[in-house]
């Protein structure tokens, strides 16, 4: 494999381990705080896409303004959804809430079938934010330093909100313990409800960045990055926000890299990422940088 | 008492020779397109109950039936498609000369179809199965996926995304319902034997379970190959029913229409998933005039929407999982004694009137 | 408080659902009622199985707006109306099935339509055959769909046609000595068309012609890993038929990524959907049925026109031009049997013989298959343009 073609690969790594990332940051955080996959989560890239791709075609809108208004009515949406489907369930067993957030998911999808039909259709790509790039032999889209940037922003921004904030710190309290938390005169909804808004607006800005890059948008974009990036979550220890950064680049990068040096293989591109996920499951279940808790009873 | 018991036996036969009239009745009488529905309503009850005790009754999260019912599917095709037919639908690449040849009749096929997929089972078991709840619900989600990626690529032996075709055709309501009826009575003497007792323990409480001597992993594991075994069952009917399979048909989104029989019908009620596997499969029919143009007296005219069924059935699962969590059974099962105790009292209270 | 609340909210969600269903049902006894009125004055009944949700829908809404079209310019046949009932099967083949079974069992019809999606056109095929009903595929190009089945026809080429003229006019017209091949190993279409592309290719170019041959799963959005190892083999040439959906992101990344030489397709690749992704781009080309620059037939115009009109907001794309041919297909049958008894339809249709579609002058072989004239096209300023077209042996 000559220079060119290797450095190729690892913009084409970059680009997709930060959009994991991204979006495996919103899985991971939800998943500290209330242990629950979030099968939604994936969904609300979609809701985002469609959001602004109407804002922008549809309503005339500047790209800014439509993605500021994707992103914000993601966020509702997001914390209606905990409100209405989840918050009742919190006293469940685990499994109950689940088949909720799978139920949540399988009917925000067919809603998009029935409201906006299931016909694809192109996102439009702000020119003030996409170009392409050529150094040599190797090219890119100006999104593969772009998505990288906005997703270290993010990840900042979040890391200080947990380490700093009053907030923060209630909610590592309440990933600790739940209980505890809330006799402490934590409260518990507000917490839970917070973390839903930051999630849900990092899924909002991900599936954005998702539509700018790959520029199509359809009802069911969602389910394959979905579990991607809940993969990534937990390669990187699920409930840890940097480790969902790390786990979505080491995706992105095994994913890239697999069919570079193994061509032949490239038709088992989605099972190697499943592989990843049982053996970290079963030899490692904290991740790359989880702690290794063992249940309580 | 002994009385009691002898009146069960004798209404449980009669239940048996009444469905058995109806199948006789169904098979001559019904058009194809009710046996198709009814038939295929026969296999979402295996599918259901079979899921149930793994979710309903041991209390593991898995989602990769639709894997083992892929595995089933392609086992029983393979086995039966004659070896003409193996020849022309093949014509990429040639299937590999030890299965060329294979042509077996169609029960043996089921079975075997079953047993590879519980021989899956219990593989993919044994690393699964230590893991709990939505873990063990990814991961099993995930082995789903890699075997349909697997019968993907192995073009030589399942002919890859072109699928299989004239795999024989099955139309008789005995078989399918027939082998419902079995699964239901063997999961029914399962379940209430001293290892579905067990299930229930570790569902209820593992810690507990363990203390009281039972022996977790080897308990879980039986559970889920059991699962798989009539999974696979399953499978192969749907490739008898339909005559032809391929890989798209058993994503990870088909376990989710067998969750939804599962919690529709009451996590751990086998009553409960036979009745809602079968009212959903003729809902799913039933329900198309909402997908069709409505005409309101010609004045206004509603485009059809398709999609509005699978809204509903999503709207049906999250109201049910919200506000009756229990399903429409919850734990309970039909019950001869509850009948004849209401009968009774019916009867008491008529007397003493 | 929160009790009342609760149950508040659960007495809506039940109205909501019950006031769903009930209109639903209303509006479905008052179709019935509609039916009944019209069996008396005896209509014909065209049957249309088509994926309108789940993976396979664009494809098969965009079907259903030819067939659509088509009814609405030749509504009436034998002196009768004809009518249409559009079934969804939810790009799932249990629900092909009873989608057919339904058709032929319910609603009587005469002959059916469908499927976009050859694994779902086969879960129907043995029913429809079982009842002796005749189905006219519009776009399922797997050559097992009408194999041992004579009551399965269809208006497209099959997988190997489509193939190797892909093959023949990249040797031929782009002078190409090497090919490399990304397929969808999920799909049936993409499988097959590459193999056929491959087989014609190597016999014409030596066996080391295909330099590489990269996979990739329906639903896959980042490609740049396949792209990256084909742009480092240099091939004269790519073949990368598939969907619209996937292949439209894939091509416009090959050219972002400074891949410039010429790419080819199969006729998926004609919808809206695609030039979208592609428009500012140039050297693809990919084989298709018709073309407005130089019309295969005049049914081909009539139909371009009356896309234009009915649908002025959208691109014509193949999919409904093949469900208008279907269903003329079907109407001209009819009249060719002179009855619209199904047994009679399927004799006619089967000697079907250069039948003028939209698509092409179409004549079906003995499997039932149509030979027809494959168009070339190619994107050239933002348009689909006519490059040349090429007859069947």
């Amino acid at each position: 494999m000559s220079m060119d073609i290797f450095l190729q690969n690892v913009a084409n790594s970059i680009t997709l381990g930060s959009l994991y990332a991204l979006i495996a940051i919103g899985y991971t955080m939800v998943y500290g705080i209330i242990r629950l996959i979030n099968f939604a989560h994936a969904d609300l890239l979609m809701v985002a896409s469609y959001i602004a791709f109407y804002g922008i075609l549809v309503f005339t809108l500047p790209w800014y303004w439509a993605f500021i208004i994707a992103v914000v009515l993601t966020t509702i949406m997001g914390v209606s959804i905990e409100k209405v489907a989840y918050r009742p369930l919190r006293t469940a067993p685990r499994i109950s809430v689940l088949i909720s957030a799978i139920g949540v998911s399988f009917l925000l999808q067919n809603v998009a079938i029935v409201v906006i039909g299931a016909r694809p259709k192109p996102f439009p790509r702000p020119e003030q934010l996409v170009w392409n790039i050529n150094m040599g032999d190797i090219s890119f889209l100006s999104l593969t330093i772009l998505i990288p940037i906005v997703t270290f922003i993010l990840l900042l921004l979040v890391m200080f909100l947990v380490k700093k904030t009053k907030m923060g710190i209630a909610m590592r309290a309440v990933s600790r313990d739940f209980e505890t938390a809330s006799l402490m005169s934590v409260d518990v909804n507000k917490v839970i409800s917070t973390t839903f808004m930051i999630g849900s607006a990092l899924a909002g800005v991900g599936g954005i960045m998702w539509s700018m890059q790959y520029p199509q948008v359809d009802p069911l974009m969602g389910l394959f990055p979905g579990i991607k990036c809940f993969i990534a979550a937990v390669m990187g220890g699920i409930g840890s926000i940097p480790g969902a950064m790390i786990g979505g680049f080491v995706l992105g990068i095994c994913e890239i890299m697999i069919v570079a040096f193994l061509p032949a293989l490239s038709g088992y591109r989605d099972a190697f990422a499943f592989v990843i996920l049982i053996l970290i499951l079963l030899f490692r279940p904290g991740g790359i940088l989880g702690e290794n808790t063992v249940e309580k009873v | 008492m002994d009385d009691k018991k002898q009146i069960k036996f004798i209404l449980n036969i009669a239940v048996l020779a009444l469905i058995c009239v109806f199948l006789w009745w169904g098979n001559d009488n019904l058009s194809s397109f009710y046996i198709r529905i009814l038939n295929l309503s026969a296999i979402f009850v295996i599918l259901g109950i079979s899921m149930n005790l793994v979710l309903g009754f041991t209390g593991m999260f898995s989602l990769g039936h639709s894997g083992f019912m892929c595995i089933g599917a392609y086992v029983a095709s393979i086995l039966t498609m004659s070896p003409a037919s193996k020849e022309i639908i093949y014509f990429m690449e040639p299937i590999t000369p030890i299965l060329a040849q294979i042509q077996w009749p169609i029960f043996p096929a089921i079975i075997m179809a079953g047993v590879v997929a519980a021989l899956f089972g219990f593989l993919v078991g044994i690393p699964a199965l230590r893991l709990r709840d939505d873990y063990l619900a990814i991961a099993t989600l995930g082995f789903a996926e890699i075997i349909r990626i697997i019968v993907t690529n192995t073009i030589t032996i399942t002919n890859g995304a072109l699928g299989l075709k004239n795999i024989p055709s099955v139309k008789s309501m005995w078989v399918y319902w027939g082998i419902a009826i079995i699964t239901i009575i063997i999961l029914k003497k399962i379940v209430n034997s001293s290892w579905g007792y067990s299930f229930k323990a570790i569902r209820d409480n593992e810690i507990a379970a363990e203390a009281m001597g039972i022996n977790l992993f080897s308990h879980k594991l039986l559970s889920f190959s059991i699962g798989a075994f009539f999974a696979g069952i399953a499978g192969a009917l749907m490739a008898f029913l339909i005559t032809s399979v391929d890989p798209t048909m058993f994503r990870f989104t088909f376990t989710f229409q067998i969750l939804l029989i599962v919690v529709l019908g009451g996590m751990g009620s086998l009553t409960g998933s036979v009745i809602s596997a079968v009212a959903i499969t003729i809902l799913m029919e039933v329900l198309r005039v909402v997908e069709e143009p409505i005409n309101f007296f010609g004045l206004l005219q509603i485009p059809g929407l398709p999609g509005m069924r699978m809204v509903i059935f999503a709207l049906g699962l999250l109201l049910v999982i919200l506000y009756y969590r229990q399903g429409l059974m919850g734990t309970r099962e039909f019950n001869w004694d509850y009948i004849l105790n209401k009968i009774d009292s019916f009867r008491k209270r008529g007397a003493s009137m | 408080m929160l009790g009342i609340k609760k149950r508040y909210i659960t007495i809506v969600a039940l109205i909501v659902a019950v006031s769903m269903f009930a209109v639903g049902c209303g509006g479905g006894a008052e179709q019935g009622a509609d039916t009944d009125k019209e069996q008396a004055a005896d209509v014909i009944k065209i049957g249309v199985y088509e994926p309108l949700t789940g993976t396979n829908a664009a494809g098969g809404q965009m079907t259903v707006e030819g067939i659509e079209l088509a009814n609405k310019l030749y509504p009436e046949v034998l002196g009768k109306k004809v009518e249409l009932f559009i079934v969804d099967n939810k790009s799932e083949k249990q629900e092909a099935a009873n989608a057919v079974e339904r058709l032929i069992g319910k609603e009587k019809v005469n002959v059916i339509i469908g499927s976009y999606g050859s694994s779902l056109a086969m879960a129907g095929g043995p029913v429809a055959l079982d009842a002796k009903v005749p189905v006219i595929g519009c776009s399922p190009t797997n050559p097992a769909v009408t194999l041992d089945n004579d009551f399965y026809f269809r208006v497209c080429f099959i997988d190997p046609f489509q193939g190797t003229v892909m093959s023949n006019y990249a040797t031929g017209q782009l002078g190409a000595k090497t090919a490399a091949i990304i397929q969808d190993v999920q799909q049936d279409y993409s499988v097959g068309l590459s193999s056929y592309f491959e087989k014609a290719f190597k016999a014409t170019n030596g066996d080391t012609a295909i330099v590489a041959k990269v996979n990739y799963n329906t639903g896959d959005k980042d490609f740049s890993a396949q792209l990256t190892e084909v742009k480092s083999k240099n091939p004269d040439v790519i073949f990368a038929p598939g969907n619209f959906l996937e292949c439209g992101i894939l091509v416009a990344k090959a050219r972002e990524l400074g891949i410039n030489v010429p790419i080819l397709g199969g006729d998926t690749w004609e919808a809206e959907e695609f030039l979208n992704q592609v428009t500012q781009y140039k050297d693809i080309y990919f084989s298709t049925h018709f073309t407005a620059e130089e019309p295969v037939t005049q049914v081909s115009t009539t139909f371009l026109d009356e896309f234009k009109n009915e649908y002025p907001d959208k691109e014509v794309n193949a999919f409904a031009a093949l469900g208008f041919d279907t269903y003329i297909l079907a109407l001209d049958a009819m009249e060719r049997a002179g009855s619209a008894d199904s047994q009679a339809i399927r004799d006619a249709l089967a000697e079907t013989k250069d039948f003028q579609g939209a698509t092409g002058i179409i004549t079906l072989d003995i499997n039932g298959d149509a030979t027809k004239t494959a168009v070339i096209k190619k994107v050239a300023d933002g348009k689909f343009v006519y490059e040349t077209k090429v007859d069947p042996q």
